[in-house]
């Protein structure tokens, strides 16, 4: 057994799990934040994407040991007071999903590629970089759209911020 | 039809938790005292089990409990079943092997379950599962369908020699045959239908609590119909009478079929909750998944297409062998028969078909409905063969089909179908003019000038959803009605619950329904709540399966809401002293036609439940029922055309475009009725280009049991798709609507293969046309 100390979105936490325990099951069984999903079993479907300081990570590919003194950011953390995430947003107003198991880790993933390449997003870019990212239901059609709708948003909004 | 009504394209009420991680799926289910289950599964295609010894196994730590299918037996736990009987040409019925929730003789394939062990947490479970010893006798194993009939091949089940399942036919074969004999051509092919995992992202899961004190069982469990699931585990499973086992489908994260059948595993919660004294969880990993979810297609056929000298078909003439896997799973029988063969007229005026089914046994997981359920597979050999057909006789594609489009209706088919209504040519010639037909030998000379080859294609598909009346599918075997229930209930503050049979797990019924009552009362759809998929809460349904819950649970909330008016009316003119027939409902408000007269919604609501000033005689309250039983089949039909180019160093394929037209009827979301067709065309595409189950024929294990090695659809394999919708409504029922949630996957493999054997000029080509198949046929063909 081991103790883990962390932050999750945006609190301390401290946990004793067993040293094999995978990050997601911590956050899911441990802290019981279920909206971080598991959806396969070889580290492909980017169900379980959380933001680990700053970055995606994949939370099926690393020990929650790995990620003692980490600042972990899940999808219940995004909103703010209630209010959707421009990217949260944007899946809503574009239909990005429709059962909404692969939703979080694609929110997770597409906040992380606004993140790296902001405005400069095109259709091509994001279906690249949704490669670790498995929807059965959408055919990613509108999550694209989505993605790139947030992203001009997000960086209309950061210009308007800079003026 | 209002911001919020029939036709607006309305944001999802539903999107909001799941965006912010509280969408509530089985496995985030928590309960006190809850343990958690893992199973010993088969290594083997095909064995006898001589001896389960789990001493080992139950001194391991936190476990609590090491089950086994004797027991199970023992205490009286059913065989799982098949629910549609189908006989054979000879009048004798299915043969059907018994299918034991826990296997305690023979396994009959790589994942069948032996035992299984509950523990406090899920990994002492698999620990323990690990250290169960179950020493197998190995039998040889056959995992293809054709050689499976052969002489002298493994026998699965003793009930079924040979086994073969059932040998049915459908159509005149005399007339068949005689019209082949005197054709001008005949097109014959051998179409291969691949075996595809459904592989919803939310693996199954189920959720087991006994309360001993009550006698009564709750089990949360993915299900696409959970109110099926409570009857078939009541009376066919012994699990607990209907009155003492309580099912809820929460959220549930995707289906495509999968999730319609009573698996083994959630039986073994229930069964496994009451006899360690524990609630029981089970999560399926995707390798479980891969392992033991019912795969869909998996048909070898071969067709013959007849056509006169003015190039119309003559007749048809098909054989299929079917690959039903080791066991009978619940709906597998209606997919290669009524679901399949009855479809095979296609969009076309054929005077005489012909269909020959052979059900086999494998020793690979068992095969039942995967999104489109038999119409993908008449499709693609339809809409192949047609292709072939327009090639050979040196006809447009598209000319050969106008030249046999049904143009009236309704239209009788050779194979039981009576359609209802459809504009076959409208779609067809949407789908060219997006896809900019005419234009594409200029792109294949430009894309030739670059040293690839391009290619185009079509398929015109059609498809029967909403399965009924249940007096016509009983009269063909089906063990259940397939109708659907509503109950709407008017709350005393106006607000408005619907409590419907449907179940839905990504499809959007939260909104779509809600949108209906919107615009029947013009009241927000905030004010409404859609209720499903908890046997507690609403009474009985048939669930979500099949494209049924728009034209057939839809149109139960409608005569729900007929009920609901006509009592508004009643009290609203009795609160105005004006004539009932007099009051028309809009804005929220009842009024009285031509004068100033208003009745707000929530208080002709409160009316009701007050009951100081109701008619003489009405009974207080406003909630009304219905059950709708449809007259007939709906049959949305469409156009698709894909273009794709083709690198002949790598033969790889690259999709340029990919049109859809299609024909739903009448559309109450637009958003949701277009994601519905992007999903299935992803579906399709990816059997075409992608997707295909693999046993290795010798030993039977699984080859493609993750996605390492089974390709699914990625977002870099697709285009954006161009959509749009031709509107012939349904004549058969309420609100004209005949269902979209298959068509994508039905419609596009074929026009996905007719586009690559076109650009590459070989058509000996089989799903899915990977690289290098794609490559050696292009090598082939120069």
């Amino acid at each position: 057994m081991a103790k883990v100390a962390m932050t999750v979105n945006g609190r301390k936490v401290s946990r004793e799990c067993e040293d094999r325990t995978l990050l997601v099951h911590f956050i899911r069984d441990q802290l019981s934040l279920t909206g971080t999903h598991v959806g396969c079993d070889t580290s492909q479907c980017g169900a379980c994407v959380v933001h680990m300081d700053g970055k995606a990570v994949k939370s099926c590919s690393i020990l929650a040991a790995q990620a003692a003194g980490a600042e972990i950011l899940t999808i219940e953390g995004l909103a703010a007071n209630g209010e959707l995430h421009p990217v949260q947003a944007a899946f809503k107003a574009n239909h990005g999903l429709q059962c909404g198991f692969c939703t979080p880790g694609m929110v997770m993933t597409a906040v992380d590629m606004i993140n790296r390449y902001g405005a400069k997003l095109d259709e091509k870019t994001v279906r690249d970089n949704l490669e670790g990212n498995i929807c059965r239901c959408t055919g990613y059609h509108n999550i694209v759209k989505a993605i790139l709708a947030a992203a001009e948003e997000m960086g209309a909004a950061g210009r308007q911020a800079a003026e | 039809m209002g911001v919020e009504g029939i036709g607006a394209r309305v944001a999802r009420k539903e999107d909001k938790r799941f965006l912010m991680g509280q969408g509530r799926y089985t496995d985030d289910m928590s309960v006190p005292g809850m343990r958690y289950a893992a199973f010993v599964r088969s290594p083997h295609a095909h064995a006898k089990i001589r001896r389960i010894d789990t001493s080992a196994a139950e001194d391991m730590p936190g476990v609590i409990a090491v089950l086994n299918g004797k027991q199970m037996l023992d205490d009286g736990i059913g065989n799982l079943i098949c629910g549609w009987m189908i006989h054979s040409k000879d009048g004798s019925p299915m043969k059907m092997g018994a299918w034991r929730p826990i296997a305690h003789e023979t396994v009959r394939y790589v994942g069948d379950a032996v035992a299984v062990v509950v523990a406090d947490s899920v990994g002492e479970a698999r620990d323990a599962a690990e250290a169960v010893v179950v020493d197998y006798e190995v039998l040889p194993a056959v995992t293809d369908a054709v050689k499976a009939l052969e002489a002298g091949q493994p026998q699965l089940h003793p009930e079924a020699p040979g086994n073969l399942i059932y040998d049915w036919e459908i159509g005149d074969g005399a007339a068949t045959d005689a019209a082949i004999a005197a054709a001008a051509h005949v097109t014959e092919m051998k179409i291969v239908n691949n075996r595809l995992a459904p592989n919803p992202m939310e693996p199954r899961a189920a959720l087991g609590i006994y309360d001993s004190a009550e006698d009564h069982y709750t089990c949360y469990t993915t299900s696409q119909n959970p109110h099926v699931a409570r009857l078939v585990m009541s009376a066919f499973y012994n699990v607990a009478p209907e009155n003492k086992l309580r099912v809820i489908a929460p959220d549930v994260g995707g289906g495509f079929g999968s999730k319609i059948y009573i698996y083994p595993e959630e039986i073994v919660c229930l069964w496994a909750s009451k006899r360690s004294g524990v609630p029981v969880k089970w999560t399926s990993d995707r390798t479980e998944a891969f392992l033991t979810d019912a795969h869909g297609r998996d048909h070898v056929s071969t067709v013959k297409m007849a056509f006169d000298a003015n190039n119309r078909v003559t007749a048809l003439k098909v054989d299929t062998i079917a690959n039903f896997g080791a066991y009978m799973s619940l709906f597998s029988s209606a997919v290669p028969t009524y679901l399949y063969a009855t479809l095979l007229s296609g969009q076309y005026n054929f005077p005489a078909i012909h269909a020959n089914v052979r059900a086999v046994y494998t020793n690979t997981v068992a095969v039942d409905a995967y999104r489109g359920a038999g119409r993908p597979e008449a499709t693609y050999l339809l809409e192949r063969t047609m292709e072939t057909a327009a090639r050979e006789l040196g006809v447009s594609p598209a000319e050969l089909r106008r030249i046999n489009f049904i143009r009236s209706f309704p239209h009788q088919t050779p194979v039981i179908m009576n359609y209802d209504a459809g504009d076959y040519e409208a779609s067809l010639e949407a789908a060219m003019a997006a896809a900019d037909w005419a234009g594409f030998p200029a792109r294949k000379a430009e894309a030739a000038s670059r040293g690839m080859k391009r290619g185009i294609g079509m398929s015109c598909y059609i498809e029967a959803c909403g399965i009924a009346p249940s007096a016509a599918v009983g009269s063909l075997g089906a063990g259940v009605g397939l109708w659907e229930s509503a109950e709407v209930r008017v709350n005393a503050v106006g607000t408005i619950e619907v409590l419907t049979g449907s179940h839905s797990h990504g499809q959007g019924h939260e909104t779509t329904f809600a949108q209906l009552v919107a615009d029947r009362f013009g009241v927000p759809i905030d004010s409404v709540s859609i209720v499903h998929g908890d046997t507690d809460k609403v009474q009985m349904g048939m669930g979500t399966y099949g494209s049924r819950s728009g034209a057939v649970g839809m149109s139960a909330i409608v005569k729900a809401l007929d009920k609901v008016e006509a009592k508004a009316r009643k009290i609203a003119a009795h609160l105005m002293e004006a004539d009932e027939s007099d009051i028309v409902i809009e804005n929220g408000a009842l009024k009285v036609a031509g004068t100033d007269k208003s009745v707000p919604w929530f208080q002709m609501a409160l009316a009701a439940y007050t009951a100081h000033n109701l008619p003489s005689g009405m009974e207080p309250g406003l909630k009304e029922g219905a059950f709708y039983d449809p007259s007939n089949f709906t049959f949305p039909a469409g156009c698709y055309i894909a273009e794709v180019e083709v690198d002949p160093e790598t033969g790889k394929t690259t999709i340029v475009q990919f049109v859809a037209a299609d024909d739903f009827g009448n559309i109450i979301n637009p958003m949701i009725v277009e994601g519905q067709v992007h999903g299935g065309i992803a579906q399709g595409i990816g059997q075409a280009l992608l997707e295909g189950v693999h046993y290795d024929p010798e030993t039977g294990q699984l080859l493609t049991a993750s996605y390492m090695d089974y390709t699914m659809p990625r977002a870099d394999d697709l285009p954006s798709f161009q959509v749009s919708h031709q509107v012939t409504p349904c004549p058969n029922n309420p609100l004209g609507i005949k269902g979209c949630g298959e068509a994508g996957a039905i419609g596009s493999p074929a026009a996905l293969m007719n586009a690559i054997t076109d650009a590459i000029g070989n058509n000996d080509l089989t799903m899915p046309a990977t690289p290098q198949k794609v490559w050696a046929a292009l090598a082939a063909g120069n």
